[in-house]
Order: structure tokens, then sequence, then C-alpha cells
């Protein structure tokens, strides 16, 4: 059994103990508990079930390396699956359910797929369930994802929030084991400003558990003394329960402190992410120890040696009374030092090294009475929700047992592995390093800046070493290669000196015992949580997945929420083995962010909701939410769609907004069409080539309705442009089109033209912008008094600035509805006022504000394009009618050359035509007209489409606009447009413009 | 071949799988074949298999500087659909998904093709009408796609926020047949298949020129040697404009990086893809449980297989607003693929400058819902050198303004 000592235990304060519930059942902890440590305190070993055999799980590690501990934990809002039990500190009142079982963790159907294990080896999946067809969606599949999956999906929206930060600086030193702590202190030396983040709570990591003395003095001491330094130092920055979760191009690192996940339901965010900008990164991010591959290395009781000793040392737990240790290096021996030292029987040590003699280690356990047996392993595990007892064989041969060994746990360690993930994320190169069996980074292959200068640096156990003296040595001088790296001079001084313990040499093992039978390879994990065993890598040797990524993806080594921490490097050592090749060329698979996962709640930041995105609002947008304003999203605008009244339909108000603009007054906020300024000597040069019309021409006072093409020759753009002064002209862009526009202008300033003499600003949020549109439309303005809007001072297409009602404006005489219209640009901080102006001026007029549909039905019934509708992409201005806004003076435009090419030119191009239907009824949106028969891949002919369909209340019926082949050509034809449901409307080609086709309203 | 099924597998339990073959045999290079296929990804893979099953075509080699399925069959994210707007590309996808129903039969192979639906949201009243027009386009096409409610969406998708204060859904298109495949299986079940019709799937074997006369193809230099070929397909995604330029001509695509991720596995949640374009981002469970999110392409041209960071915060934002359960879920993995994208956002199957070299690129972020069409399709190219699939996608589009414009129905990578 796993039990809780009455002594023993740095990390807990035994003066605090903490309530929580483990599948409903109540158990109680101290505060400075993982949940892990705590429920092995509880006798809990087993924690959950296994991916795909749904195998008995118990802990095996005790940091973010475990594979099994898997919990479904909280509840409501603050429910979380797939927390691993190994890095949750435990806080009153937790609560945690095991996953991937039913009906229970201790009695789990799907065990069954492991008494099945032999029918589902690797990549069993492709190989089955091909037949009958129908199956695999309605039956396989099914049962497959229910058996598959681990926690519970969450159901209710997160509680909690999170936030992003910004920080920079010098050094970003990510692990505060002593490598990282030593290298702080060194490079803080330098002035440097330094960062140093480590993922647990607390500072030390693993030196403070194998304890060792630094100049003379116990390692603990090293370490506070060394927090205490640096928390001292204005330039230093420390952190913990923050973990270097990626490494990005140009120095740019992802933090991601977990502020309370300790705390829950405190005040505050949950989770905070960093986005580190760092001129050098130090990545002392430890090593991982590996298990060993031996049959039943996966029963609830078989665990990482060191992980043994830090529930002893740091939790003051034991996994078992009696633990085996098995081992092919010295560090195991510490596991059982520390056990026999806290009174605990160590039946054996299993040392699978065969060359091994008389050792420092062996002879210290032979001194405290353990009998090492040199060359033996573990043949297999007895029991099977908790270890009863091995069979203990000799490494090399095939398994035959000599002797059995009862006890309740076993301790294994198949050596370490560096923490190799944050260098390899931005292209750092491994090498293989055969006297550890290890990958460590290849200091000469680092991942590169802009300059090709290295960015990362390793230092300690990352960077393979592994003892106490080397890691100080080591942080040292990667401190002060890093701070060299950018600039920083670090004057030489005294660093501190480990005691040195002498290790003998390790083996490598990675199969137990090397000659291991098929029935043993079967039963042999590689990847606990998703139960990949030696006999799957093997298996895909065998049928030609050679590949490291292959041999992955074939067997899902690796692939589990731990990402092969603990199987990867024995996995691909049985790979390489089974193809008969060295590991190194094999190589690894990639390693990509982030480290262990991530919330995506921090991902997401405090984006959510209302400011999910910047929300842009015009100087009236609450006076339109005060009035009834049915809101439409128009990138990150909101504008009112209508503006509905008490017990009106929303196709009503829009139906009485565009009857009242086309018989009294219609006020329209138009603060959100883009406003670009194009200022300089070469502005009208610029202008000629970013629109198709001549805009050199253009006299100041004056406005020009321009069209914008791409390259390719589409039209991507309209609005009017008017000229300010012979340096200076303001562009009205659409309103989604503002920034694109924008940039457009920018990028072709800044890469082909960047000798023209031009500046171009966008000032869209700098004015507001009220169109005033009716048959009283001058008489509001001129009731408003000021300036003269008289058609003599003011004609239409002009523009003059001036004041009305008190307010500097400049008003624009353009109309988009067919109507007596004038656009009033104030500052923006005036419009809400002008516009309460112009509310109260009209009344007397019958003014009502209107939206954007009425805006749209305006148009439409005019016959005036929309970018969007009428265009997507693949329209150019010749297909709308628009040839005479194409100047034909100009030598060049952007658009013009493509605007030649054969199928720009071709006269079957579909053409802009108005379309009226038979019966008066609307088209619906996005329908074809078809033609006869179909085509060589067997669809239907089409000779056009619907790009704009509305009811129109000014005509009371269905209007609409399309593309019809040799359209215009075709005036009083009749064409069907099939619907989606049955029905087909009959429509007879007509002019687009279905209002006032002489213009006299507007021109008034 | 050996062929899989529940039996063979209940046969070979018996002796601990000791019996299994090779899915595919691991050949050295012949010193000549009828045709060469540069690129063992899905489409070469493809083209090949089809070559062979269409028109006996089977001395034929597929050669690949890596491991098959390497590129991005093995990064995508599994969409398959054919909701496409314009006839060509609608043709070609709604080929390809009808080739993906019996896909696991015809390759013996299951590839795990799940019909299970797609929905895109529309969140706009721009979009609205655009899939609108989309359902009528489809509807012509003989593509079965229907727009749907926002009711409905939410009744496919329970885990879905309709009601979202910035972008409510106001609808969606719907397409049932559209779905998810398991796109390694894809790569390895033509593999196996090529190498059952005595074709050689050659890896790690990089093609380092490409040799030529009198206009004409007649071989390629490899880093395992010289291989003469009658006729040369160049199928390398994310690599194309340097392998054109092997041959001596130009593309007219731009190579950039697309960000996707997924979540650590959780029981079934949803059971249709969700694709939501205006927020950015989709999303579908895998059949292990993690939810499969992706998201739009990096702002910079480059070749750099790797994930950035930036676009994974606007995909992740966008799903936490969509789906708020989501924000409770934990990012396992990030990673990124190089997408060669086109002018207009579709591909080319085409001819080339050079006489019997074709080329297979420009698939832009949604090139694996393509992959058995695309083979289909362009190993009549090759075979015939023309075919109604394939002829409204050639270069010579680009130069005639012919464009296929898909962006007009989907403003995001997928």
């Amino acid at each position: 059994m796993s039990k809780r000592h009455s002594t023993g235990g740095r990390l807990l304060n035994r003066e605090k103990a903490l309530h929580f519930t483990f599948n409903g059942q109540k158990f109680s902890g101290y505060e400075g508990d993982t949940l892990a440590s705590s429920l092995l305190a509880n006798d809990q070993m087993l924690v959950g079930r296994s991916f795909k055999y749904h195998r008995p799980r118990g802990v095996v590690a005790a940091g973010a390396e475990e594979p099994n501990g898997l919990v479904n934990m909280g509840e409501g809002g603050r429910f979380e699956p797939n927390q691993r039990v190994t890095t949750t500190e435990l806080f009153d009142g937790l609560t945690a359910r095991s996953q991937n079982h039913w009906p229970s963790l201790e009695f789990d159907i799907g065990v069954v797929n492991s008494r099945l294990a032999r029918f589902l080896p690797a990549g069993f999946y492709y190989k089955m369930f091909i037949h009958p067809r129908p199956f695999w969606k309605y039956i396989y599949e099914p049962f497959i994802r229910q058996s598959a999956g681990l926690g519970q999906a969450p159901k209710e929206p997160d509680a909690d929030t999170y936030e992003h930060f910004y920080h920079f600086c010098d050094l970003l030193i990510i692990g505060g084991g002593i490598a990282g702590l030593q290298a702080a202190k060194t490079a803080a030396k330098s002035g440097a400003r330094v960062m140093l983040i480590e993922q647990t709570g607390h500072w030390g990591g693993r030196a403070v558990v194998d304890g060792g003395m630094v100049d003379g003095d116990p390692v603990d001491n090293y370490v506070e003394q060394t927090v205490a330094e640096l928390a001292a130092l204005d330039n230093v920055t420390l952190r913990t329960r923050m973990m270097g979760a990626g490494v990005y191009d140009h120095g740019y690192v992802l933090g991601y402190e977990q502020l309370r996940d300790h705390l829950p339901g405190s005040m505050g965010p949950r989770h905070r992410l960093w986005r580190i900008r760092a001129g050098h990164i130090v990545t002392a991010t430890g090593a991982i120890e590996r298990p060993l591959s031996f049959a039943g290395n996966d029963v609830p009781g078989v665990t990482l040696a060191a992980a043994v000793r830090d529930y002893l040392v740091n939790y003051g737990v034991s996994i078992g009374q009696r633990t085996v240790v098995v081992t092919n290096n010295d560090d195991a021996y510490r596991t059982a030092f520390a056990l026999h030292d806290a009174g605990l029987s160590v039946p054996a040590i299993l040392d699978a090294r065969t060359g091994l003699g008389k050792t420092d280690m062996r002879e210290r356990a032979e001194a405290r009475g353990i009998t090492v047996m040199a060359g033996h392993a573990v043949a297999s595990v007895k029991g099977g929700k908790r270890v009863t007892g091995i069979a203990v064989c000799k490494q090399e041969g095939a398994g035959a047992v000599v002797q059995e060994i009862a006890c309740d746990a076993v301790a294994m360690s198949g050596g370490w592995s560096p923490v190799v993930h944050l260098w390899s994320h931005c292209g750092g190169k491994l090498q293989w390093d055969a006297d550890h069996a290890f990958f460590r980074p290849d200091a000469d292959k680092a991942p590169t800046g802009d300059a090709g200068q290295p960015f990362v640096t390793v230092a300690g156990a990352a960077n393979g070493a592994l003892k106490l003296a080397d890691i100080l040595e080591d942080a040292d001088a990667g401190a002060r290669a890093a701070a060299a790296q950018i600039g920083h001079k670090i004057r030489k001084s005294k660093s501190p000196v480990a005691q040195r313990e002498e290790e003998a040499p390790l083996e490598p093992v990675w199969l137990m015992p090397a000659e291991a039978e098929v029935k043993l390879r079967s039963k042999a994990w590689l990847d606990y949580q998703n139960d990949v065993k030696v006999s799957d890598v093997q298996l895909a040797a065998q049928e030609g997945f050679e590949s490291v990524e292959h041999a992955k993806r074939y067997t899902t080594l690796g692939m589990a929420t731990d990402q092969g921490k603990l199987s990867n490097i024995n996995g691909l050592a049985i790979l390489s083995d089974a193809l008969g090749r060295p590991i190194p060329q094999t190589g690894t698979t990639t390693f990509r962010p982030p480290y262990t996962p991530i919330s995506m709640g921090a991902i997401g930041g405090e984006a959510r909701g209302e400011v999910f995105q910047p929300l842009r609002r015009t100087p009236m947008h609450d006076w339109h939410a005060a009035h009834g304003a049915d809101w439409e999203p128009v990138g990150h605008w909101r504008r009112p769609y209508a503006f509905v009244r008490d017990g009106e339909r929303l196709k009503d108000s829009v139906n009485r907004e565009v009857l009242n603009t086309r018989r009294n007054l219609g006020l329209l906020d138009a603060s959100t069409l883009g406003k670009i300024i194009v200022k300089g000597p070469d502005a009208p040069k610029f202008l000629d080539m970013m629109y198709t019309n001549m805009m050199s021409t253009l006299k100041p006072g004056k406005c020009r309705y321009g069209l914008m093409c791409s390259e390719n020759g589409f039209l991507i753009d309209d609005g009017v442009v008017a000229r300010l002064d012979e340096q200076t002209y303001l562009c009205h862009t659409t309103t989604g089109g503002a920034e694109r526009i924008h940039q457009h202008m920018e990028e072709w300033l800044q890469t082909e033209w960047w000798d023209w003499q031009v500046y171009v600003a966008n000032v869209t949020e700098q004015y507001a912008q009220v169109a005033v549109v009716g048959p009283n439309a001058r008489r509001a303005l001129e009731k408003l008094g000021g300036m003269d809007v008289s058609k003599e001072a003011l004609g239409f297409m002009e523009w003059a600035d001036g004041t009305l009602g008190g307010f500097k404006v400049r008003a624009y005489r353009i109309s988009f509805s067919g109507e007596l219209s004038y656009e009033i640009a104030v500052d923006a901080s005036h419009g809400l006022a002008l516009w309460e102006k112009l509310m109260e001026a009209g009344a007397a007029f019958g003014v009502m504000p209107y939206g954007t549909e009425a805006l749209h039905i305006l148009r439409a019934e005019k016959g005036f394009i929309m970018i969007g509708d009428e265009t997507d992409g693949t329209v150019i201005p010749q297909d709308l009618g628009l040839d005479w806004a194409i100047s034909k003076k100009k030598e060049d435009f952007l658009g013009k050359r493509a605007q030649a090419r054969r199928h720009m030119t071709d006269p079957k191009r579909w053409k802009l035509v108005g379309l009226e239907t038979l019966s008066g009824a609307v088209i619906p949106d996005g329908a074809y007209a078809i033609g006869e028969g179909t085509n060589a891949n067997g669809q239907r002919n089409v000779i056009g489409r619907v790009t704009s369909t509305y009811y129109s209340p000014t005509l009371d019926r269905g209007i609409a606009m399309g593309l019809v082949l040799y359209g215009p050509d075709r005036m009083g034809e009749v064409i069907s447009f099939p619907g989606t449901e049955g029905a087909t409307f009959k429509a007879r080609i007509v002019d687009p413009v279905f209002y006032d086709k002489e213009g006299e309203k507007q021109n008034v | 071949m050996k062929r899989y099924s529940v039996f063979a597998v209940a046969r070979e339990a018996a002796r601990y799988h000791s019996g299994w073959e090779r899915a595919w045999r691991n050949p050295e290079p012949k010193a000549k074949y009828d045709v060469v296929i540069i690129g063992a990804g899905g489409h070469g893979l493809a083209t090949a298999y089809h070559l062979g099953k269409r028109f006996g075509v089977k001395r034929v080699a597929i050669v690949e500087k890596g491991w098959l399925g390497g590129g991005n069959t093995g990064r995508n994210t599994t969409i398959i659909r054919s909701n496409y707007l314009q006839d060509p590309s609608a043709a070609l996808y709604e080929k390809s998904r009808a080739l993906y129903e019996t896909m696991s039969q015809d390759l013996n192979y299951n590839v795990m093709f799940s019909p299970r639906g797609v929905i895109m949201l529309a969140q706009t009243h721009h979009e609205v009408r655009g899939y609108q027009r989309t359902a009528h386009a489809n509807a012509l096409q003989g593509v079965s796609t229907e727009f749907i409610t926002p009711t409905r969406v939410k009744e496919l998708v329970p885990i879905i926020n309709i009601k979202g204060p910035r972008y409510p859904v106001l609808g969606g298109l719907w397409q049932a047949r559209g779905g998810t495949a398991r796109h390694d299986a894809v790569a390895w079940g033509y593999a196996r298949a090529c190498s059952d019709m005595g074709m050689d799937v050659i890896q790690q074997c990089e093609v380092t020129a490409i040799r030529r006369k009198d206009g004409k193809v007649v071989g390629v230099d490899t880093t395992r040697g010289a291989i003469d070929c009658e006729k040369l397909g160049i199928v390398v995604a994310g690599n194309s404009g340097h392998v054109a330029g092997l041959a001596g001509f130009r593309l007219p695509i731009e190579s950039v990086a697309l960000q996707a991720l997924v979540s650590e596995p959780i029981k079934p949640c949803m059971d249709v893809v969700v694709m939501a374009n205006t927020v950015h981002g989709y999303m579908s469970q895998s059949d292990k449980g993690e939810m499969v999110i992706g998201g739009g392409t990096d702002g910079y041209n480059n070749y750099t297989q790797r994930g950035s960071f930036h676009h994974i915060e606007e995909t992740v934002r966008a799903l936490i607003e969509t789906f708020p359960m989501v924000s409770r879920l934990k990012m396992l993995r990030q990673w990124g693929g190089i997408v060669d994208v086109t002018g207009d956002r579709s591909p080319i199957l085409s001819k080339t400058p050079v006489e019997n070299v074709f080329i297979n690129c420009g698939w832009g972020t949604g090139g694996f819902k393509a992959t058995p069409g695309s083979g289909w399709a362009m190993a009549e190219l090759i075979h015939k050198g023309h075919g109604p699939l394939t002829d409204d996608f050639g270069l010579n589009r680009f130069r005639e303004g012919r464009f296929i414009d898909e962006s007009v129905a989907a403003g995001v990578a997928h």
C-alpha cells in the first residue's frame, strides 16, 4: 500500500489539512500536497484507465511528464477534463473524478479491450471495419469514438477569466532548478534585464530532493540564498507557476502562468499568457527519467525511481512498503537509499548492467543490507490493479525466471533524457550522446535569429549535465555565453562548487530482458496512455513504417497528452533495433509547442463575449441603441440594420424607412465609410494609378465617383473622391474596405512607388458623417442655418467647407439613393450633437433615421452597384456597365493590362441587367438562371445569376439586379431562376435603373 | 498482397502478428519508367494509383525526398467537402468526395471516411447571401447541400453558441455527405495499392535535376541516381516553386505557412465539422477525441514547416466565441504546413512549358479533400493530355484572366 509517513515531506505544511473528494469519496491532505501525493497518501494508487485497452493505471511520475494520472476536475463552469494529478496543487474543496471508464474506475467494461489486446495491435483499425461500407459511419465509428477520448467534455461556459501580458527582457531563463538559479545569478551580474521562470510553485527542482553540498553547505541553503539574492535585484524578475510553453522565431516565447489554479474562485484571472520577446533564451529545463520496458511495467505501483524519491522527500509519502528497484544506472540507487533510510523495505536492486563491478553505489547499498542483483532484470510483474510481486530473470536471455520477489512497488530507471523541447521548437538540432544514451542539444546547431546568431542556450541537465557539480558549472558557463551573445560582459568571478559523487556509467537497456519473447514484448509498455507496447513498434517496423514519423503515427506512440515525454526515446530505440540501424539515424519526431498542454482560455485571453473583437462605435452609436437599432456587424463596426419601432416587424421598419426617405427625409449614419487622405505633390499621379478614373483632372471643390481594381483587373472598391486642394484628396471607401484599401495604397507606395511624394492616412474615425437624404434635405439644412446649400452654391458632385447649426462642417453633395442628398462631415466629437440637431431640425420635415437595409434598397432601386453584392472578386467594371468610369486617356492604372486579357474582353462575360419577376415576387438571394443542357462534367448549364434582390416598397414589387450572358442585348427576354425549394422564378430582363431613370430627383 | 480483413487480423493474432508483410515494398530505383511522379503525398500517390487503375499505366515510380505522406497530407485538418461555388471546382471536389465514399473498399484499407456532415456558419447578412448563392449553385451542379436555420445548426451541434453577442449564427450551409477521413491512412492506403500494382514508391529520394531534350522531359536526377522517364508529374505541394524551377519554369504561386492545432482528447461531444468563416476558425472532433482546429495562414511567405503563434490566438478566440466549452480544454499541440497559394485560390492541374511535364499544385489550404479526385483527374491529364475535370485548371488561365475564384465563397483557410 501507499501511505503517508508521520515525518518528512519538505513541501508540506502539516498544520493545514485540506479536504477533497475523488470519485465522491472524501479524502484529506496537507497544504503543499499535489493531488497525486495526497491520493497516494490515502492509498489511492488506481487513478484512471488507459486510452485503448482501458487498463488500470496508477501514477508513474511526479511531474509534468505524467501520462496516467489525468482526472475530470471541478464542477460547472470550473469543470475541466484531463487535469494532471502530479502538477495539480491540492486545495480545500477540490473535487476530482477518474476518466475513461464505465461504470466505474474499479470495474470498467472497456477492459474487455485489454482481453482482446492480441486482436487489437498497432494499426488494427486500418485493416478492419472495411465492410460493409455503411457500418463505418453508423456502427464502428460511433463505437470507437465512445471507447476513445479521455475526460468528459465541459458543458458550461467558463466561469474564469484570463489575461495576456507582454514582456521584454534581455535574458529569459526557463527553469528554476539549480541550473536556472545559477544561470540567473551569473547573468544578473551583467546588469542585463533577466527573467527567471519556474513551472512549479517552488524553486530548486530535483537537486533539493537529491541533496548534495554546494560550497560546503546543503543544496537547500544554496537554493534559498540564491532566490533571496535574486529577489533583491532590480534587474531580475522571478515567477513561479509559470511554464515556458513554446519558443518561436526571433526570440519570441510563450509563458503560461497558472495564477489561481490552486486558489479557485478567488478574485482575478486564472491563467496569464505571457508573450515575451527576449534578447536571448536560456533553457534550464532539466531532464526526465525514462521507464524500463519489461512485461507488466504498466501495473499500478510500477513507478519511476526518481518519482518514488520525490514523493518520499517532498510529501512524506511512500508508494509501497516493499519496493524493488530496477535500474541500468547509479541514480536509482538513491531511491533505494532514501527508502531504506526511511525505514522501508527494499528487497532487491535489480541492476541490469551486465558488466557491473564493485561500484561506490553498490557498496553503499550492500552496506545498508540491500541485495544488489547485477545483470538481472524484471521478467514480469505480478498483479492487476496493484503490484504484488515480480519475477526476476537475467537481463541477457529470453526471460527464464530465476526468482520471484513479493513486493508492492517497483521503482524503475532507464536513465535520463534532457528536456530539449524548447531548444527544438524553433529549429535547434540534437546529437546522440552514446555514453549517456540520450539526445542532447547540439550547440553548433542552435535556433538562429535574423542575423544567423543563436538565440537559445541550454544549461544544466537539459544540456546533458546530470551531476550537481556539472550542472552548476554548465549553468554558469551557459549564462556567460548567453549574456555575451547579446553584448553583455560578465566579470570573472568564482562560481559555486559542488561536491562530486562518483557514478559508474549507465548501460543502455531498451528491452528487459534483452531477448524477451513476443509474449513479454506484447506486455511491455512504451506509451502508457495510448497503450503502445514494444511489440507494436516492432510490428510497425515489420510492416514498413520505418520512418520515425510513420511508426509514431501508425502506433500512436508519443501522441497522447504527455506527447511522449516518457515514451519517445524508448520507442525509437526499439524501432532502431528492429530496423537494425543506429538510433541517431532514426532520429526523433518533431517537438511541437506547447511543452505541456495549455488552456485554450489562456490563449483566448480577455477577448471574449462583447469584447471578443474590438468593437468600433460611431459617435452616434448609443443614440442608435436607444432608438431601436437592430444591429448588423460590418467588419468590427456595428451598424443599425433598421430602427425598429415598438410593435413593428423588422421588414416593416425597413419599408417605412425607404418610403420616408423617398417622400420626406432620412438620416443615415455614414461615419463608418472609409475616409483616406492622400496628400503630396504626386498625389494626383498616384490616384490616377489607383483608380480607373482620371483623378488628376478633378478640380478642387469637386467630387468624382471612382472605381478601384486589383492588378488582376477585378473591381475591389468604389467611392467618392473629393479633391480638397491641388495636393490633397479625400477618398471615400466602402465601410468594409477602409483598412484594406489603406493597406493596398500603402503596399503600392512602399513596394513599387517608394520614390513618389505621397502620404496616405486613414482618417475614417476622425470624422462623423451624416447622410441627409430626401426631398426635404435642403430645407432641413437651411433650418439649421449657416452655409449656403443651394443648388447654385453647392451643385451635385461638389463639396464645400462651412458651418451648419454652429458646427464646422464639410458638406458633400453626393447621393447613393437617387434623392437630393448631402453628406455632412464633422469632427467625430461633434457627431452626436450634429445628429441630434439634424433630428430636431428635421422634425418638421418628417425626418426618420434609416439603417443599412434601407440604404441597400434605395441604391438597388436606383441601379447603383454595391461592392460585395454586384462584385465578388471575379467581376470587372466592364461587366457592370461602368465603362464610363474607366479612363481611356490614361497610359496606365492598376488593372488596365489585366482587363485587356482575352477572357476579360470575351463577349460571353455576364453583364449587369435589371430583373423583374413576372409575378412581382422576390427572387431568392443567389439564384442562378438556367440555360439548356449540361456541361462536360454533367452540371446544369447556367446563363446568369442574381446579385441583389429586394422587395421594393417604392415600386411594391420584387426587383433584382443580376449578371446575365449577353444580358444588355436581351432586354425584355424572360429567363428562369430555380429556387432551392422547388419553385422557379421567371424574370424579365430590364434596365437596372428602376427608379428615376433621368436622375431628376438627385440633381435638384 | 495479403488482403486486410477482420479474419486476417484474427488469423495473425494467433501467431502474434508475425505474418504481416510490408504495407509497401522498399525498392531501389530502376533505370527507366513510363511515368515518374515527384512527390509521394496523397495527391502524387493518388495520381499514380489512377494511372494504374484507369489506364493500365503501371511502370510508374513515385519518388519522395522525405517519407511518404509527410508533407501536407499528414498535417491537414482532414475536412472533406465539395460545396464549392464555381462549376469547375464543384465538379472536381464532388468527384473527389464521391471517391472518398468507396475509398476504403477500393484500397482494402480503412481510411475512416466519415461522412458526418459539414456546416459552414453564416454570421453576417453578407455571408447568408453568399451561402444561399452556393446552395443554388450546388443544386445545379449535382452537389447536395442545403442552407439551414440557426435552430437546425444548434440541433446538429449542441455545443455551439448560436446567440453570441457579436456574431450570432444566422444560418449555415450544410453538406450532409461531407466529413473527415484519416489523413495518414489515405497516403498509406494508396502507397500499398500502388506498390501492389508493381509501382515503385521510392522514399528518401530527392530530385536534384529534371533532364530535358528538345523541350521534352527525358528523366530526372535524384539523390539515388538518374531515372529516365517518358512523362513526369510534379505533385509537391509546399515545394512546387522549387521543383518547377528545376524544370526551368516559374509558377504563379506563393508559399505560406498554414497553422493548425489539436486539443487534448475528450469523450465525443461534436459529431459534425463546423467552419466559421466570419470569426475565422474551424473545428471537428477526431475519432480519438481531440478537437482538431484550423485557422489562418501566416501573413508572410516562407518555407519553414513550423507553428507561429499569432494565428493560433485568433483561431482559438474565434472557437471559444463559437463553442464556449473550448475555453476549458487545453491545446495539446500546434504545427504548421506550407501551402501553395495561387492568385485565384484554385489549384493548377496543367501541362507545362516543358513537353510531357505536368504539374499539380496550388491547392492552397484545402488540398486534402481533393486527394482522390485530384489523382483521378491528374492521371487522365498525364495519360491523355487533357480531361474535363482539369481543362479549366490550366496554367494558361492566369494569362487569359480566366480565374476560378473561390475566395468569394470562403474567406478562410480550410
